[in-house]
Protein backbone atom coordinates (compact mmCIF):
# COMPACT_ATOMS: atom_id res chain seq x y z
CA UNK A 1 0.00 0.00 0.00
CA UNK A 2 2.98 2.45 0.92
CA UNK A 3 4.74 1.43 -2.73
CA UNK A 4 0.96 2.94 -4.39
CA UNK A 5 1.46 5.71 -2.76
CA UNK A 6 4.86 6.66 -3.42
CA UNK A 7 4.58 5.01 -7.05
CA UNK A 8 1.06 7.91 -6.95
CA UNK A 9 2.83 10.59 -5.36
CA UNK A 10 5.38 10.42 -8.49
CA UNK A 11 2.56 9.57 -10.88
CA UNK A 12 0.51 13.04 -9.63
CA UNK A 13 2.14 15.71 -12.50
CA UNK A 14 1.48 12.90 -14.99
CA UNK A 15 -2.15 11.92 -13.53
CA UNK A 16 -3.24 16.06 -12.98
CA UNK A 17 -2.32 16.47 -17.24
CA UNK A 18 -4.80 13.55 -17.56
CA UNK A 19 -7.04 15.61 -15.68
CA UNK A 20 -6.50 18.22 -17.70
CA UNK A 21 -7.46 16.82 -21.07
CA UNK A 22 -10.41 15.70 -19.46
CA UNK A 23 -11.53 18.99 -18.32
CA UNK A 24 -10.88 20.79 -21.09
CA UNK A 25 -12.46 18.29 -23.60
CA UNK A 26 -15.58 18.67 -20.82
CA UNK A 27 -15.55 22.05 -20.56
CA UNK A 28 -15.12 23.19 -24.42
CA UNK A 29 -17.17 20.36 -25.44
CA UNK A 30 -20.09 21.36 -23.03
CA UNK A 31 -19.69 25.15 -24.44
CA UNK A 32 -20.26 23.56 -28.17
CA UNK A 33 -22.35 21.52 -26.98
CA UNK A 34 -24.55 24.57 -25.13
CA UNK A 35 -24.14 26.63 -28.34
CA UNK A 36 -25.33 23.69 -30.70
CA UNK A 37 -28.61 23.33 -28.61
CA UNK A 38 -29.34 26.85 -28.52
CA UNK A 39 -29.43 27.18 -32.07
CA UNK A 40 -31.17 23.98 -33.20
CA UNK A 41 -33.81 24.21 -30.26
CA UNK A 42 -34.30 27.85 -30.88
CA UNK A 43 -34.60 26.64 -34.82
CA UNK A 44 -37.54 23.40 -33.62
CA UNK A 45 -39.65 26.04 -31.65
CA UNK A 46 -39.98 28.17 -35.08
CA UNK A 47 -42.77 28.92 -36.77
CA UNK A 48 -41.29 28.56 -40.17
CA UNK A 49 -40.91 24.79 -41.15
CA UNK A 50 -37.85 25.67 -43.49
CA UNK A 51 -36.00 26.19 -40.15
CA UNK A 52 -37.59 23.52 -38.04
CA UNK A 53 -37.51 20.81 -39.95
CA UNK A 54 -33.69 21.12 -40.75
CA UNK A 55 -33.00 21.47 -37.55
CA UNK A 56 -35.30 18.16 -36.51
CA UNK A 57 -33.41 16.11 -38.67
CA UNK A 58 -30.29 17.23 -37.41
CA UNK A 59 -30.64 16.31 -34.27
CA UNK A 60 -32.48 12.88 -35.08
CA UNK A 61 -29.66 12.30 -36.61
CA UNK A 62 -26.26 12.86 -34.45
CA UNK A 63 -28.76 11.57 -31.08
CA UNK A 64 -29.47 8.54 -33.25
CA UNK A 65 -25.68 7.48 -34.53
CA UNK A 66 -23.86 6.83 -31.34
CA UNK A 67 -20.67 9.02 -30.15
CA UNK A 68 -18.14 6.49 -30.98
CA UNK A 69 -19.27 6.64 -34.72
CA UNK A 70 -19.11 10.51 -34.86
CA UNK A 71 -15.83 10.55 -33.10
CA UNK A 72 -14.51 7.76 -35.23
CA UNK A 73 -16.01 9.77 -38.56
CA UNK A 74 -13.87 12.71 -37.85
CA UNK A 75 -10.81 10.99 -36.28
CA UNK A 76 -10.47 8.58 -39.29
CA UNK A 77 -12.79 9.47 -42.31
CA UNK A 78 -11.69 13.52 -42.14
CA UNK A 79 -7.71 12.98 -42.96
CA UNK A 80 -9.65 11.37 -45.96
CA UNK A 81 -11.51 13.86 -47.01
CA UNK A 82 -8.33 16.09 -47.18
CA UNK A 83 -9.26 17.57 -43.75
CA UNK A 84 -6.70 16.63 -40.91
CA UNK A 85 -7.72 17.08 -37.26
CA UNK A 86 -5.82 17.34 -34.18
CA UNK A 87 -7.37 14.69 -31.73
CA UNK A 88 -8.57 16.98 -29.19
CA UNK A 89 -10.49 18.95 -31.98
CA UNK A 90 -12.19 15.77 -32.95
CA UNK A 91 -13.12 14.60 -29.06
CA UNK A 92 -14.63 18.47 -28.82
CA UNK A 93 -16.13 18.33 -31.99
CA UNK A 94 -17.75 14.91 -31.61
CA UNK A 95 -19.19 15.10 -27.94
CA UNK A 96 -20.32 18.77 -28.56
CA UNK A 97 -22.07 17.50 -31.70
CA UNK A 98 -23.75 14.38 -29.73
CA UNK A 99 -24.83 16.36 -26.48
CA UNK A 100 -25.78 19.52 -28.34
CA UNK A 101 -27.96 17.35 -30.05
CA UNK A 102 -29.47 15.66 -26.87
CA UNK A 103 -29.91 19.23 -25.09
CA UNK A 104 -31.07 20.54 -28.17
CA UNK A 105 -34.31 18.36 -27.08
CA UNK A 106 -33.79 19.65 -23.67
CA UNK A 107 -34.17 23.39 -24.95
CA UNK A 108 -36.73 22.92 -27.49
CA UNK A 109 -39.26 21.02 -25.23
CA UNK A 110 -38.30 23.77 -22.04
CA UNK A 111 -39.26 26.36 -24.32
CA UNK A 112 -42.63 24.73 -25.56
CA UNK A 113 -43.16 24.06 -21.73
CA UNK A 114 -43.22 28.26 -20.54
CA UNK A 115 -46.80 29.04 -19.69
CA UNK A 116 -48.88 29.64 -22.62
CA UNK A 117 -50.33 33.06 -20.47
CA UNK A 118 -46.75 34.22 -20.90
CA UNK A 119 -46.29 34.55 -24.87
CA UNK A 120 -49.94 35.64 -24.85
CA UNK A 121 -48.87 38.85 -22.28
CA UNK A 122 -45.63 39.30 -24.12
CA UNK A 123 -47.80 39.24 -27.56
CA UNK A 124 -50.27 42.23 -25.75
CA UNK A 125 -46.99 44.24 -24.58
CA UNK A 126 -46.69 44.15 -28.13
CA UNK A 127 -42.31 42.92 -27.46
CA UNK A 128 -41.21 42.26 -30.36
CA UNK A 129 -40.31 38.15 -30.68
CA UNK A 130 -36.80 38.79 -30.63
CA UNK A 131 -37.48 40.95 -27.03
CA UNK A 132 -40.31 38.38 -26.36
CA UNK A 133 -37.46 35.42 -26.49
CA UNK A 134 -34.46 36.95 -24.68
CA UNK A 135 -36.39 39.35 -22.00
CA UNK A 136 -39.62 36.93 -21.15
CA UNK A 137 -39.40 33.35 -21.95
CA UNK A 138 -35.77 32.36 -21.93
CA UNK A 139 -35.35 33.18 -18.38
CA UNK A 140 -38.25 30.91 -17.50
CA UNK A 141 -37.38 27.83 -20.08
CA UNK A 142 -33.52 28.45 -18.81
CA UNK A 143 -34.70 27.66 -14.99
CA UNK A 144 -37.03 24.67 -16.15
CA UNK A 145 -34.05 23.07 -18.19
CA UNK A 146 -30.88 23.55 -15.68
CA UNK A 147 -31.40 19.99 -13.79
CA UNK A 148 -31.85 18.17 -17.36
CA UNK A 149 -28.85 19.80 -18.82
CA UNK A 150 -26.99 18.81 -15.23
CA UNK A 151 -27.84 15.39 -16.42
CA UNK A 152 -26.35 15.63 -19.64
CA UNK A 153 -22.97 17.46 -18.31
CA UNK A 154 -22.62 14.47 -16.21
CA UNK A 155 -22.70 12.41 -19.36
CA UNK A 156 -20.80 14.37 -20.80
CA UNK A 157 -17.80 14.28 -18.39
CA UNK A 158 -18.30 10.53 -18.30
CA UNK A 159 -18.50 10.63 -22.49
CA UNK A 160 -14.72 12.17 -22.62
CA UNK A 161 -13.67 8.64 -21.79
CA UNK A 162 -14.23 7.40 -25.00
CA UNK A 163 -11.07 10.06 -26.23
CA UNK A 164 -8.38 7.67 -25.02
CA UNK A 165 -9.09 5.60 -27.61
CA UNK A 166 -8.02 8.32 -30.48
CA UNK A 167 -4.59 8.33 -29.16
CA UNK A 168 -5.53 11.58 -26.80
CA UNK A 169 -3.88 10.96 -23.12
CA UNK A 170 -6.72 12.06 -21.04
CA UNK A 171 -7.76 10.96 -17.02
CA UNK A 172 -8.44 7.35 -18.48
CA UNK A 173 -5.70 6.84 -20.33
CA UNK A 174 -3.25 7.86 -17.03
CA UNK A 175 -5.19 5.37 -15.01
CA UNK A 176 -4.19 2.33 -17.39
CA UNK A 177 -0.99 3.83 -17.16
CA UNK A 178 -1.21 3.94 -13.63
CA UNK A 179 -2.31 0.39 -12.98
CA UNK A 180 0.91 -0.71 -15.38
CA UNK A 181 3.30 1.31 -13.19
CA UNK A 182 1.99 0.29 -9.66
CA UNK A 183 0.46 -3.13 -11.22
CA UNK A 184 -2.50 -3.04 -8.89
CA UNK A 185 -5.86 -3.04 -10.31
CA UNK A 186 -8.00 -2.16 -7.59
CA UNK A 187 -5.73 0.45 -6.35
CA UNK A 188 -5.10 2.35 -10.16
CA UNK A 189 -8.64 2.26 -11.20
CA UNK A 190 -10.30 3.29 -7.51
CA UNK A 191 -8.25 6.24 -7.13
CA UNK A 192 -9.03 7.13 -11.30
CA UNK A 193 -13.09 6.73 -10.50
CA UNK A 194 -12.96 8.71 -7.53
CA UNK A 195 -11.52 11.86 -9.44
CA UNK A 196 -14.33 11.46 -11.92
CA UNK A 197 -16.75 11.02 -8.65
CA UNK A 198 -15.36 14.28 -7.39
CA UNK A 199 -15.66 16.30 -10.69
CA UNK A 200 -18.96 14.77 -11.59
CA UNK A 201 -19.96 16.47 -7.98
CA UNK A 202 -18.64 19.37 -8.61
CA UNK A 203 -20.63 20.15 -11.74
CA UNK A 204 -23.56 18.84 -9.75
CA UNK A 205 -23.19 21.18 -7.16
CA UNK A 206 -22.18 24.23 -10.22
CA UNK A 207 -25.41 23.48 -11.90
CA UNK A 208 -26.91 23.78 -8.66
CA UNK A 209 -25.90 26.96 -7.63
CA UNK A 210 -26.67 27.96 -11.80
CA UNK A 211 -30.59 26.53 -10.99
CA UNK A 212 -30.71 28.79 -7.34
CA UNK A 213 -29.66 31.60 -9.53
CA UNK A 214 -31.58 31.39 -11.96
CA UNK A 215 -35.18 30.45 -9.97
CA UNK A 216 -33.84 33.61 -7.86
CA UNK A 217 -34.20 35.82 -10.73
CA UNK A 218 -38.05 34.94 -11.59
CA UNK A 219 -38.29 35.78 -8.04
CA UNK A 220 -39.07 31.90 -7.13
CA UNK A 221 -37.50 29.38 -5.29
CA UNK A 222 -36.18 25.95 -6.54
CA UNK A 223 -38.82 22.78 -6.42
CA UNK A 224 -37.59 21.04 -2.87
CA UNK A 225 -34.64 23.15 -2.47
CA UNK A 226 -33.08 23.24 1.22
CA UNK A 227 -34.76 26.05 2.28
CA UNK A 228 -38.18 24.11 1.29
CA UNK A 229 -37.03 21.04 2.81
CA UNK A 230 -36.34 22.91 6.08
CA UNK A 231 -39.37 24.29 6.43
CA UNK A 232 -41.08 21.23 5.76
CA UNK A 233 -39.25 19.25 8.60
CA UNK A 234 -39.86 22.61 10.56
CA UNK A 235 -43.80 22.30 10.24
CA UNK A 236 -43.91 18.17 10.70
CA UNK A 237 -41.92 18.55 14.19
CA UNK A 238 -44.75 21.48 15.33
CA UNK A 239 -47.66 18.88 14.16
CA UNK A 240 -45.94 16.32 16.10
CA UNK A 241 -45.75 18.26 19.03
CA UNK A 242 -49.53 19.14 18.47
CA UNK A 243 -50.49 15.64 18.15
CA UNK A 244 -48.53 15.08 21.17
CA UNK A 245 -50.21 17.30 23.48
CA UNK A 246 -53.64 16.34 22.20
CA UNK A 247 -53.25 12.87 23.05
CA UNK A 248 -51.82 13.48 26.28
CA UNK A 249 -54.86 15.63 26.69
CA UNK A 250 -57.58 13.26 25.72
CA UNK A 251 -55.18 10.66 28.15
CA UNK A 252 -55.75 13.63 30.65
CA UNK A 253 -59.60 13.46 29.94
CA UNK A 254 -59.53 10.05 30.86
CA UNK A 255 -62.06 9.19 28.55
CA UNK A 256 -64.62 12.04 29.25
CA UNK A 257 -65.39 12.89 25.90
CA UNK A 258 -62.99 10.42 23.70
CA UNK A 259 -61.82 13.47 21.39
CA UNK A 260 -65.40 14.70 20.72
CA UNK A 261 -65.36 18.19 20.01
CA UNK A 262 -61.58 18.46 21.82
CA UNK A 263 -60.09 20.00 18.37
CA UNK A 264 -56.61 20.69 19.09
CA UNK A 265 -57.35 24.35 19.02
CA UNK A 266 -59.41 24.82 22.01
CA UNK A 267 -56.96 22.49 23.42
CA UNK A 268 -55.14 24.86 26.47
CA UNK A 269 -58.38 25.35 28.54
CA UNK A 270 -60.00 21.75 28.13
CA UNK A 271 -56.73 20.49 29.04
CA UNK A 272 -56.59 22.51 32.39
CA UNK A 273 -60.07 21.25 33.01
CA UNK A 274 -59.17 17.58 32.75
CA UNK A 275 -56.26 18.48 35.91
CA UNK A 276 -58.56 20.28 38.11
CA UNK B 1 -16.17 12.57 -51.95
CA UNK B 2 -14.51 8.95 -51.86
CA UNK B 3 -16.91 6.31 -51.80
CA UNK B 4 -16.37 2.63 -52.53
CA UNK B 5 -19.76 0.71 -53.43
CA UNK B 6 -17.46 -2.62 -53.56
CA UNK B 7 -15.94 -1.44 -50.03
CA UNK B 8 -19.28 -1.19 -48.93
CA UNK B 9 -20.68 -4.60 -50.01
CA UNK B 10 -18.25 -6.35 -48.87
CA UNK B 11 -18.22 -4.23 -45.02
CA UNK B 12 -22.04 -4.98 -45.00
CA UNK B 13 -22.22 -8.90 -43.73
CA UNK B 14 -19.01 -8.12 -41.59
CA UNK B 15 -20.70 -5.31 -39.88
CA UNK B 16 -24.11 -7.47 -39.38
CA UNK B 17 -21.99 -9.93 -37.81
CA UNK B 18 -20.82 -7.53 -35.75
CA UNK B 19 -23.99 -5.98 -35.54
CA UNK B 20 -25.25 -9.71 -33.65
CA UNK B 21 -23.06 -8.95 -30.88
CA UNK B 22 -24.19 -5.55 -30.49
CA UNK B 23 -27.60 -7.13 -29.82
CA UNK B 24 -26.43 -9.53 -27.80
CA UNK B 25 -25.21 -6.67 -25.10
CA UNK B 26 -27.91 -4.55 -25.84
CA UNK B 27 -30.92 -7.50 -25.21
CA UNK B 28 -29.24 -9.17 -22.26
CA UNK B 29 -28.00 -5.97 -20.60
CA UNK B 30 -31.64 -4.38 -20.73
CA UNK B 31 -32.40 -7.55 -18.74
CA UNK B 32 -29.85 -7.16 -15.79
CA UNK B 33 -30.49 -3.63 -15.76
CA UNK B 34 -34.46 -3.97 -15.72
CA UNK B 35 -34.33 -6.67 -12.65
CA UNK B 36 -31.52 -5.15 -11.25
CA UNK B 37 -33.24 -1.78 -11.17
CA UNK B 38 -36.24 -3.04 -9.24
CA UNK B 39 -34.06 -4.79 -6.36
CA UNK B 40 -31.85 -1.39 -5.86
CA UNK B 41 -35.18 0.67 -5.88
CA UNK B 42 -37.25 -1.67 -3.87
CA UNK B 43 -33.69 -2.10 -1.05
CA UNK B 44 -33.27 1.61 -1.55
CA UNK B 45 -37.05 1.78 0.13
CA UNK B 46 -36.47 -0.60 2.18
CA UNK B 47 -33.30 -0.98 4.33
CA UNK B 48 -32.46 0.58 7.46
CA UNK B 49 -30.79 4.24 7.59
CA UNK B 50 -26.80 3.38 7.35
CA UNK B 51 -27.05 0.78 4.74
CA UNK B 52 -29.56 2.66 2.98
CA UNK B 53 -27.12 5.64 2.65
CA UNK B 54 -23.90 2.95 1.49
CA UNK B 55 -26.59 1.48 -1.39
CA UNK B 56 -26.75 5.23 -2.22
CA UNK B 57 -23.69 6.00 -2.15
CA UNK B 58 -22.45 3.11 -4.78
CA UNK B 59 -25.44 3.83 -7.18
CA UNK B 60 -24.11 7.19 -7.34
CA UNK B 61 -20.86 6.28 -7.74
CA UNK B 62 -21.25 3.54 -10.53
CA UNK B 63 -23.52 6.33 -12.39
CA UNK B 64 -21.47 9.48 -12.24
CA UNK B 65 -18.32 7.77 -13.36
CA UNK B 66 -17.33 6.76 -16.97
CA UNK B 67 -18.49 3.40 -18.60
CA UNK B 68 -15.22 2.99 -20.32
CA UNK B 69 -13.37 3.51 -17.41
CA UNK B 70 -16.04 0.65 -15.37
CA UNK B 71 -15.77 -1.59 -18.02
CA UNK B 72 -11.52 -1.61 -18.71
CA UNK B 73 -11.37 -1.66 -14.53
CA UNK B 74 -13.48 -5.09 -14.84
CA UNK B 75 -12.09 -6.44 -17.50
CA UNK B 76 -8.82 -6.23 -15.76
CA UNK B 77 -10.53 -7.87 -12.34
CA UNK B 78 -11.87 -10.94 -14.27
CA UNK B 79 -8.52 -10.84 -15.52
CA UNK B 80 -6.40 -11.25 -12.21
CA UNK B 81 -8.68 -14.45 -11.03
CA UNK B 82 -7.40 -17.44 -12.11
CA UNK B 83 -11.15 -18.76 -12.28
CA UNK B 84 -13.02 -16.16 -14.22
CA UNK B 85 -9.82 -15.57 -17.07
CA UNK B 86 -11.43 -17.21 -19.54
CA UNK B 87 -14.94 -15.11 -18.87
CA UNK B 88 -15.46 -13.59 -22.88
CA UNK B 89 -15.18 -10.10 -23.13
CA UNK B 90 -18.76 -9.89 -24.21
CA UNK B 91 -20.24 -11.72 -21.09
CA UNK B 92 -18.03 -9.08 -18.94
CA UNK B 93 -19.47 -6.21 -21.41
CA UNK B 94 -23.56 -6.92 -20.69
CA UNK B 95 -22.44 -7.57 -17.14
CA UNK B 96 -20.93 -3.77 -16.36
CA UNK B 97 -22.99 -2.12 -19.17
CA UNK B 98 -26.26 -4.04 -17.19
CA UNK B 99 -25.32 -2.84 -13.83
CA UNK B 100 -24.14 0.73 -15.15
CA UNK B 101 -27.89 1.03 -16.62
CA UNK B 102 -29.45 -0.54 -13.49
CA UNK B 103 -28.63 2.63 -11.31
CA UNK B 104 -30.19 4.56 -13.85
CA UNK B 105 -33.60 2.71 -13.97
CA UNK B 106 -33.36 2.77 -10.07
CA UNK B 107 -34.62 6.12 -9.96
CA UNK B 108 -37.20 5.41 -12.94
CA UNK B 109 -38.56 2.94 -10.66
CA UNK B 110 -38.28 4.70 -7.72
CA UNK B 111 -39.77 7.70 -9.52
CA UNK B 112 -42.62 5.63 -10.91
CA UNK B 113 -43.98 3.87 -6.91
CA UNK B 114 -43.54 7.45 -5.52
CA UNK B 115 -46.07 8.50 -8.46
CA UNK B 116 -48.43 5.88 -6.94
CA UNK B 117 -51.21 7.76 -4.93
CA UNK B 118 -50.78 7.18 -1.00
CA UNK B 119 -54.50 6.08 -0.76
CA UNK B 120 -53.45 2.99 -2.68
CA UNK B 121 -50.85 1.87 0.30
CA UNK B 122 -53.96 3.25 2.43
CA UNK B 123 -56.60 0.90 0.54
CA UNK B 124 -54.41 -2.45 0.76
CA UNK B 125 -53.66 -1.65 4.53
CA UNK B 126 -56.95 -1.26 5.31
CA UNK B 127 -57.78 -4.60 3.10
CA UNK B 128 -54.93 -6.49 5.20
CA UNK B 129 -52.98 -7.46 2.27
CA UNK B 130 -49.64 -8.87 3.02
CA UNK B 131 -46.44 -6.19 2.06
CA UNK B 132 -45.34 -8.61 -0.50
CA UNK B 133 -48.75 -9.21 -1.62
CA UNK B 134 -49.38 -4.80 -1.27
CA UNK B 135 -46.32 -4.40 -3.53
CA UNK B 136 -46.48 -6.66 -6.63
CA UNK B 137 -50.54 -6.97 -7.03
CA UNK B 138 -51.05 -3.26 -5.71
CA UNK B 139 -48.43 -0.79 -6.39
CA UNK B 140 -46.04 -2.43 -9.04
CA UNK B 141 -48.60 -3.07 -11.85
CA UNK B 142 -49.25 0.75 -11.04
CA UNK B 143 -45.56 2.30 -11.11
CA UNK B 144 -44.71 0.01 -14.28
CA UNK B 145 -46.87 2.34 -16.04
CA UNK B 146 -45.46 5.09 -15.64
CA UNK B 147 -42.16 3.88 -15.62
CA UNK B 148 -42.26 1.38 -19.01
CA UNK B 149 -41.31 4.73 -21.13
CA UNK B 150 -38.21 5.52 -19.19
CA UNK B 151 -37.01 2.15 -18.91
CA UNK B 152 -37.35 1.77 -22.97
CA UNK B 153 -35.52 5.32 -23.63
CA UNK B 154 -32.62 3.72 -21.09
CA UNK B 155 -32.93 0.48 -23.20
CA UNK B 156 -32.20 2.74 -26.25
CA UNK B 157 -29.07 4.65 -24.76
CA UNK B 158 -27.29 1.15 -23.68
CA UNK B 159 -27.51 0.26 -26.98
CA UNK B 160 -26.21 3.65 -28.32
CA UNK B 161 -23.71 3.01 -25.62
CA UNK B 162 -22.49 -0.41 -26.69
CA UNK B 163 -19.77 0.57 -28.61
CA UNK B 164 -17.46 1.48 -25.53
CA UNK B 165 -17.13 -2.14 -25.72
CA UNK B 166 -14.36 -1.33 -27.80
CA UNK B 167 -12.17 -0.47 -25.01
CA UNK B 168 -12.28 -4.35 -23.71
CA UNK B 169 -12.18 -5.74 -27.64
CA UNK B 170 -15.57 -6.88 -28.49
CA UNK B 171 -15.87 -7.13 -32.08
CA UNK B 172 -19.20 -5.49 -31.72
CA UNK B 173 -20.65 -2.93 -34.80
CA UNK B 174 -18.17 -0.25 -34.34
CA UNK B 175 -14.93 -2.52 -33.20
CA UNK B 176 -15.91 -4.08 -36.39
CA UNK B 177 -16.64 -0.85 -38.41
CA UNK B 178 -12.44 -0.12 -36.87
CA UNK B 179 -10.92 -3.29 -38.34
CA UNK B 180 -12.73 -3.55 -41.39
CA UNK B 181 -11.50 0.29 -42.55
CA UNK B 182 -7.97 -0.56 -41.06
CA UNK B 183 -7.92 -3.27 -43.20
CA UNK B 184 -8.84 -2.25 -46.35
CA UNK B 185 -8.26 1.08 -45.12
CA UNK B 186 -11.91 2.25 -46.11
CA UNK B 187 -12.85 4.04 -42.79
CA UNK B 188 -15.85 6.12 -45.13
CA UNK B 189 -17.80 3.12 -45.77
CA UNK B 190 -17.28 1.35 -42.57
CA UNK B 191 -18.17 4.04 -40.73
CA UNK B 192 -20.86 5.50 -42.51
CA UNK B 193 -22.65 2.25 -42.72
CA UNK B 194 -22.23 1.64 -38.92
CA UNK B 195 -23.87 5.26 -38.18
CA UNK B 196 -26.76 4.20 -40.66
CA UNK B 197 -26.92 0.91 -39.17
CA UNK B 198 -27.64 2.69 -35.40
CA UNK B 199 -29.97 5.08 -36.84
CA UNK B 200 -32.09 2.53 -38.52
CA UNK B 201 -32.16 0.86 -35.53
CA UNK B 202 -32.83 3.26 -32.73
CA UNK B 203 -34.66 6.27 -34.36
CA UNK B 204 -37.74 3.52 -34.83
CA UNK B 205 -37.61 2.31 -31.54
CA UNK B 206 -37.59 5.50 -29.98
CA UNK B 207 -40.49 6.87 -32.01
CA UNK B 208 -42.22 3.52 -30.68
CA UNK B 209 -41.37 4.83 -27.08
CA UNK B 210 -43.02 7.84 -27.75
CA UNK B 211 -46.02 6.51 -28.58
CA UNK B 212 -46.09 4.02 -25.85
CA UNK B 213 -45.69 6.78 -23.72
CA UNK B 214 -48.86 8.61 -24.43
CA UNK B 215 -50.78 5.39 -24.85
CA UNK B 216 -49.85 4.54 -21.03
CA UNK B 217 -50.01 8.14 -20.01
CA UNK B 218 -52.33 8.57 -16.87
CA UNK B 219 -52.89 12.03 -17.45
Amino acid sequence: MTENLTTLLNFLPQLWEGVRVTIILTVVGSLGAVIIALALGLAMTSTHAWLRVPARIIVEFFRGTSLLVQLFWLFYVFPLLGVELDPMICGIGALALNYGAYSAEVVRSSITTVDKGQWEAAIALSLSPSRRMIRVIFPQAWALMIPSLATLLIQLLKGTAVVSFITLQDLTDKITQLRQSTNDTYFAFTVGLIIYFVIAWLIQEFMNFLERRATAALGRRRPNSRTDRREARRLARADAVRKDRSTSRAAADDGGGDGLGTGPESGPASGQGGRL
Amino acid sequence: MIWNWEFAAEALPILLRGFVNTLIATVVGTIIATVLGLILAVAIRGLPRWINWIVRLLVAFVRNTPLVVQLIFVYYIFAGIPGLVDVPALVIGFIVIGIHYSTYMSESYRAGIDSVPPGQFEAATALSLPPVRTFTAVVLPQALRATIPSLGNYAVAMFKDTPFLFAISVVELVTSAQQFGAAKFAYTEAFTLAGIIFLVASYPTSLLIQRLDRRLATY
